[in-house]
């Protein structure tokens, strides 16, 4: 019987074994895709572990103590720390952090209060663009701003420019930090009659205090690890000895604010820019000096990112209930 | 009890006009949080008017024929003859080439962490991801040109210049021969390729995160595989918030500095060719703007920052409307 119909039967047998084959090769691509998205993580991932190892293994080498507690030796002298760079470093951010965090604070609190506001809604935009701006161009606004109306490149100009590098990340995480405290906090403290500012700092704030820390050491590390806005502004000075700069105010009978002062006006380096300079010098001390610095520059970004990003999760899983 | 009771009459007479006036010290409140708010799309300004300012005698100087790319190409300080071509071209070509590299890769990692790999490896994959973002630009630019250069670069550009350096078009992109270290502008495409994907990755994870699970949900029902699902609905879905992402790294690779700055070379050369050394915008301030010989000479690198201001600029709003727009549709926010 088959037979007397042959045309009706090859086309059924065809549709049937394409549609099986169809439904194989859908199968098929299905499984290479996925797979292939988890070999590109993997791709991806492989630099990671690339830069981490490598860093650990040769800077690791060159680490000593020394290192954290001597200032530079003269090109080709082997020995020598990078101290100037660390005090250089610490005094660049505390200045940033000076800076950004009371603007950062208050700002985010409008951010996050009035989202619907024109200022609101120009200030997350804002802040989302400024986190955009190369880093470079904010040395040169720094350098326009700061170092040419004084004459000089100084740390106040390089933790300026930080400062701003900081800003966005710390508005941020703030707002977002006030946004997870619950309403009823708020709510309860307004009603109980206290003002709206009291309620902020009293009861926002002391709720979100962990989370908005985080904020602040994540945006920290991102900013003592930048190198390009300081290029131009702290500029770089080997010869920085906090020490010598406080000792020295103190025995000349300065007053605090004038110690203060001419510390702000010093050029400066920061471990981000030492290791720049020495990846470039020809003397081979100093490039074993890179790696070390590289080391310790990437501890220090790593661990406050690792840990600040579990305490994040931790806290909004928490608040979350 | 009398004591605790709030007694406005005991006040002095001052004290209570501030309270009235300051409303118990909220109108102080809402102006500082309002003024600090204002501070920020200020200095967004700011730095706008500055940049504009301070390249004033170059501006009038060159005019368009400072960036155009038929004049003759030369950066000469001593002479005051400038012409930036040269440095817009490298910042275009290695972003080009990042993001050529960058795309396929960040969106397989966005897939693969927000639609398959199982729930308990989702936060430390996605931390590992982002820690490639945290570690500063110098160390990848210090291990770029110790290891990475060496290592792959170079023999890829030997590569690449045998293989394609003859072909009739494409060729003028990889006529060789790669120089020994390898620094080229091929190197700095890859390095900011490696440094932007977890940049695209992150905000393209979070665009598919936003798409309502009704969408797979369906897709599903209808015998839709995974992949199927992937590639014919939720991409198509949630298309303009990847833009968005793309041309946020986009921006991030235009403006990168210190590791190109370390990979790419820093020569002017007047071939095009990928496998040469280059210059890019940011490089070219960072090398000469604090050793800076005429106040022509800085000016003209400050245009050059205020080229890159105004490209990354306009980058990151577009970027910022497009990732909006998909976050708008759903109720989790996107934001990057």
């Amino acid at each position: 019987m088959a037979e007397l119909n042959p045309t009706l039967d090859t086309s059924l047998k065809v549709s049937y074994i394409t549609g099986r084959k169809g439904y194989l090769r859908r199968k098929l691509v299905n499984v290479l895709m996925l797979v292939l998205t988890g070999a590109v993580t993997l791709l991806a991932l492989f630099p990671l572990f690339w830069i981490i190892g490598y860093v650990m293994a040769k800077g690791g080498q060159y680490i000593n103590l020394d290192l954290f507690t001597q200032l530079p030796r003269p090109a080709g002298v082997a020995g020598g720390g990078v101290l100037h760079a660390i005090e250089g470093t610490l005094m660049l951010t505390l200045v940033a952090a000076v800076v950004a965090i009371p603007i950062g604070l208050l700002a985010a609190f409008y951010a996050a209060y009035h989202p619907n506001t024109p200022l609101g809604v120009g200030l997350r935009f804002g802040t989302d663009v400024l986190s955009g701006v190369p880093s470079i161009v904010v040395g040169i606004f720094a350098y326009a701003l700061v170092v040419k109306p004084s004459g000089h490149y100084s740390l106040l100009a390089g933790g300026l420019a930080m400062a701003i590098i900081m800003l966005p990340t710390t508005i941020r995480t703030t707002e977002e930090m006030i946004k997870l405290v619950p309403t009823n906090l708020r709510e309860g403290a307004l009603a109980l009659g206290a003002p709206e500012w009291k309620t902020a700092l009293q009861v926002t704030f002391p709720a979100a205090l962990s989370g908005i820390l985080t904020g602040f050491m994540l945006s920290l590390a991102r900013a003592s690890g930048e190198t390009a806005p300081l290029l131009f502004t702290a500029l770089g000075n080997d010869r920085f000895d906090l020490a010598k700069l406080i000792s020295g105010g103190v025995s000349a009978g300065q007053s605090i604010f004038n110690i203060l002062g001419n510390i702000l006006q010093q050029p400066v380096d920061s471990l981000a820019l030492t290791l720049y300079k020495y990846s470039q010098d020809p003397n081979i001390n100093r490039v074993n000096q890179s790696w070390a610095v590289a080391f310790v520059l990437m501890m220090l970004v790593l661990i406050i990112n690792i840990l600040a990003r579990g305490w994040v999760e931790y806290r909004a899983a928490k608040l979350r209930g | 009890m009398q004591k605790t009771i709030y007694q406005p009459g005991k006040k002095n007479g001052i004290v209570r006009k501030i309270e009235t006036i300051t409303k118990h010290g909220d109108r102080i409140w809402l102006g500082l949080n309002f003024s600090m708010g204002v501070v920020i799309i200020v200095l967004m300004v700011l730095i706008g008017i500055l940049l504009w300012n301070q390249s004033a005698a170059s501006r009038q100087e060159f005019g368009l024929s400072f960036i155009s790319p038929f004049a003759r190409a030369t950066w000469n300080p001593v002479n005051g003859t400038f012409n930036a071509w040269p440095f817009i071209y490298g910042t275009l070509i290695t972003s080009l080439v990042a993001i050529l590299i960058a795309v396929p890769l960040s969106l397989g990692i966005a897939i693969f962490l927000f639609e398959l790999c199982p729930a308990w490896l989702r936060t430390p994959l996605s931390l590992l991801v982002e820690l490639l973002s945290a570690i500063p630009s110098v160390v990848y630019g210090l291990w770029g040109i110790f290891v990475f250069l060496p290592v792959v670069i170079a023999p890829l550009g030997k590569f690449l210049g045998n293989a394609l350096g003859n072909l009739p078009l494409l060729g003028i992109l990889f006529i060789g021969p790669i120089s020994a270290s390898g620094s080229s502008r091929l190197a700095a495409g890859v390095i900011l390729a490696i440094m932007i994907t977890p940049t695209i990755a992150a905000v393209s994870r979070d665009v598919f995160m936003a798409i309502p699970n009704s969408q797979r949900e369906a897709s599903l029902a209808l015998g839709a595989t995974r992949w199927e699902t992937i590639s014919k609905v939720l991409l198509p879905y949630g298309v303009s918030g990847i833009l968005g992402a793309v041309i946020l790294g986009l921006g991030r690779a235009l403006g990168e500095t210190m590791a190109v700055t370390m990979v790419i070379g820093n020569s002017i050369s007047n071939s095009g060719s990928l496998l040469k050394a280059g210059y890019t915008m940011s490089s070219v301030i960072a090398n000469e703007f604090a050793e800076a010989v005429s106040a022509l000479h800085s000016q003209a690198l400050i245009e050059v920052a205020l080229i890159l201001f105004l490209m990354t600029l306009v980058l990151n709003i577009i970027a910022r409307l497009l990732v909006w727009r998909v976050s708008r549709k759903s109720s989790s926010e996107v934001r990057a």
